[in-house]
């Protein structure tokens, strides 16, 4: 299968425009960028995707090994850029992928032009060893999974048909509550460890690309102390504080969102 | 029920009404005497009016199950009685000061903002969910949380709508169901793992059990291949071909009764025994008299294990192949010759090798010359199942190879492994092949396996 159909990518915008890459974290997939997509398509060219695991990604391609660990994430992103022959690439990561972007640029740095990284967090547990405060220790993450568990019951049996697009079973093409951003529970609770135990606050010293931080005033996932370390550890960097609550701007305050990352993403370098 | 509105109370007289209508006796029958039906509705409406006079906002507060209403940001505008009490929470602590996520545990703010509030915000309701929500006490309760975003008439956001639900017994109940789950999915995976152990072990075996690749043999070309009926059982099949000295070779093919280990076992021996005794024996038929009396001595009793064997030795002259064969029980090797014919060539009454103390192997000679191969083959060949329902045959081999002659060994034994690949399914028993030819003189291919 090939990387396109794969990641199931989506190219939309301006054909020849400078290329943003909009990459979704941990929870959802590309349907999380549908409310700026319309705004940064009037001026770039925008390329979507769902990580292998995620959204209708392949999920024959999923392995276990790879996507338990960052650079497995990366790969996905190189391989879609190398596909799609992208360069100069602006790449706004959400969340996990703004760490995913900063691994893949120091694997393939011409690829990349710039990085936008959204409510990013390179650690999410608490180290008291370097005083560093992610915001949650690793019984929390065993929560999460749990949160998981109690919510996927019913899923392997009845959305993997569905997802697959298994014709067999006519009843369960309908939709489905809550439908968007399922997916598979096993591979959703190895990105979630992926996604929560990684440490990757050495990697940020690594960026040399011009780097915007967005981050919200109020975000229980990457509170505002984590927003102000990836400011001081990516040489350089701008940070944005947007007026929005939560972990997810492009939904919250879409128009802000989109409109920072338009000005960084134009801006001569 | 928990969707309490303005109107609720009025509703629920109502319905109440029309269902009195629809159970009362003789209505159909009798309209004259609806004045006095009505008169009985009257009364009973004034009864459930009375029983539901609690306003609206009595049916907010006390409702079977937690309703709160949040602001886009997240912070509590309005909550319930109901749910204060589960919490142990007063209004005053929640109202404008918390968010619904203050109310959820660690991981389960997680879930909040990484899967909750993104599908609010893109489906405009999320339904059924299951969390956690942390009491005063620090107790914790099991919910089933669905949210409505209500919009203005614009269409804006204006604030969200949450109706919380107990579900300690469900939650329970899911659980139980998770690790049972949980468990089969785990012997699942040790039962896989497992499984995959005893293939490779099989695999192992197998191959040893046959010439890891079969010897380059001067001036002929050999082939041979191996269809394991079950990667759960070890086949019974096997052949060799090895040198004899003197320029000269020697070479088998059988079929041990039975298959798995003790076939296996069974098959190590008789290998090991022919190649042994074909060095020494003066022609084929003396090698399958010391592998029978071999088998005799190790299989006594009520444990006889026996087999069928073709077994020869080739003698290169002058460009040519002497063959020398015997044949204990085993079906008749196939001559595919130069000039396109094919025939068998045949050993009939040879007796099954192992059985009897005092056997009799039917020996044949034949002579390869260029272009000419000779197939040996056991019987999961000839007896497979083809798609019409009956077995294949000698006779539809024959036919097959009358169609293929000319062909060189590797030639040969793609055919038929094409052929047996056809089969599919009816395919049940293992399948061993070996073939020995002269080159022709224009196609001369190295010896392959």
């Amino acid at each position: 299968m090939d990387v396109v159909s794969r990641n199931n990518v989506t190219v939309t915008g301006q054909t020849g425009a400078p290329v943003i890459m909009l990459a979704h974290g941990f929870g959802c997939d590309q349907n999380m960028w549908h409310l700026v997509v319309p705004v940064l398509a009037e001026r770039f060219q925008v390329v979507l995707f769902d990580y292998v695991g995620s959204g209708r990604s392949d999920l024959t391609a999923w392995d276990q090994q790879r996507y338990g660990s960052l650079d497995g994430y990366a790969t996905d992103v190189l391989e879609i850029c190398s596909e799609l022959e992208l360069s100069d690439v602006v790449f706004v990561g959400h969340s996990v992928s703004a760490m995913v972007g900063v691994v893949a640029a120091a694997r393939e740095p011409q690829r990349f032009g710039k990085l936008v990284m959204v409510a990013p967090s390179p650690c999410y547990i608490d180290d008291p060893r370097t005083d560093y405060v992610g915001g949650f220790s690793a019984a929390d993450i065993d929560e999460l999974l749990e949160s998981l568990d109690s919510n996927y019951l019913g899923w392997a049996a009845a959305m993997a048909p569905v997802i697959m697009g298994n014709p067999d079973r006519p009843e369960l093409g309908q939709e489905l509550t809550n439908s968007f951003c399922a997916t598979d529970p096993g591979m959703a609770a190895v990105f979630a460890r992926t996604t929560f135990l990684s440490d990757s606050r050495s990697e940020l010293a690594s960026v040399r690309v011009p780097t915007l931080v967005l981050e919200c005033a109020q975000d229980a996932i990457a509170p505002r102390e984590v927003g102000a370390f990836v400011h001081a550890a990516v040489p350089g960097s701008r940070l944005v504080t947007l007026e929005a609550t939560g972990h997810c701007p492009q939904l919250s305050a879409p128009q802000a969102t989109a409109r920072e990352i338009s000005a960084f993403a134009g801006a001569a370098r | 029920m928990c969707g309490t509105t303005d109107g609720e109370s009025d509703r629920a007289d109502r319905s109440a009404h029309d269902k009195d209508q629809d159970q009362e006796p003789g209505r159909e029958q009798d309209k004259d005497s609806d004045a006095s039906g009505d008169d009985v509705h009257d009364a009973e409406r004034a009864q459930f009016s009375a029983l539901l006079e609690d306003s609206a906002e009595d049916l907010y507060d006390n409702a079977p199950c937690g309703y709160l209403s949040t602001l886009l940001d997240g912070r509590i505008a309005k909550v319930n009685t109901t749910l204060l009490d589960w919490l142990g929470h007063t209004r005053a602590e929640l109202v404008g000061r918390k968010r619904f996520s203050d109310l959820l545990t660690v991981g389960g703010r997680l879930y909040h903002e990484t899967h909750f509030a993104p599908l609010l915000a893109m489906q405009g309701q999320v339904s059924g969910i299951a969390l956690e929500l942390k009491a005063a006490d620090g107790s914790r309760l099991p919910v089933l949380v669905t949210s409505v975003v209500k919009t203005g008439t614009d269409g804006q956001p204006l604030l969200i709508r949450t109706t919380v639900f107990d579900a300690r017994d469900r939650r329970a109940y899911e659980q139980e169901l998770l690790r049972a789950r949980k468990e089969a999915e785990r012997a699942q995976e040790v039962a896989e793992a497992e499984r995959m152990r005893l293939h490779q072990v099989l695999a192992i075996l197998q191959n040893s059990l046959l010439p890891p690749a079969l010897p380059e043999v001067p001036g002929m070309e050999a082939a041979a291949y191996y269809h394991t009926a079950s990667a759960d059982q070890l086949g019974g099949d096997f052949y060799d071909l090895f040198a004899l000295g003197d320029g000269r070779w020697g070479f088998f093919l059988g079929d041990v009764c039975g298959k798995g280990p003790e076939a296996a076992a069974v098959t190590s021996l008789i290998r090991y025994t022919l190649r042994a005794a074909s060095l020494h024996a003066g022609d084929p038929a003396q090698a399958l008299d010391t592998l029978n009396a071999a088998l005799l001595e190790r299989y006594t009793g009520n444990d006889p294990r026996y087999c069928t064997t073709i077994a020869g030795t080739l003698t290169p002259r002058g460009g040519d192949l002497h063959v020398t064969v015997a044949s204990g029980g085993h079906p008749p090797a196939l001559l595919l010759r130069a000039d396109g014919t094919a025939h068998y060539l045949p050993t009939p009454g040879g007796m099954l090798v192992g059985i009897m103390p005092r056997p009799h192997f039917t020996p044949a000679t034949t002579v390869l010359r260029p272009g000419d191969t000779m197939l040996l083959y056991t019987d999961g060949l000839t007896e497979a199942r083809t798609a019409d329902g009956p077995r294949y045959s000698e006779e539809a081999l024959h036919a097959f190879a009358g169609t293929l002659a000319p062909a060189g060994a590797q030639q040969t034994v793609n055919a038929m492994t094409g052929l047996l690949e056809s089969f599919g399914d009816g395919l049940d028993d293992d399948t061993a092949l070996l073939a020995l030819g002269i080159p022709a003189p224009d196609t001369h291919t190295g010896g392959a396996r």
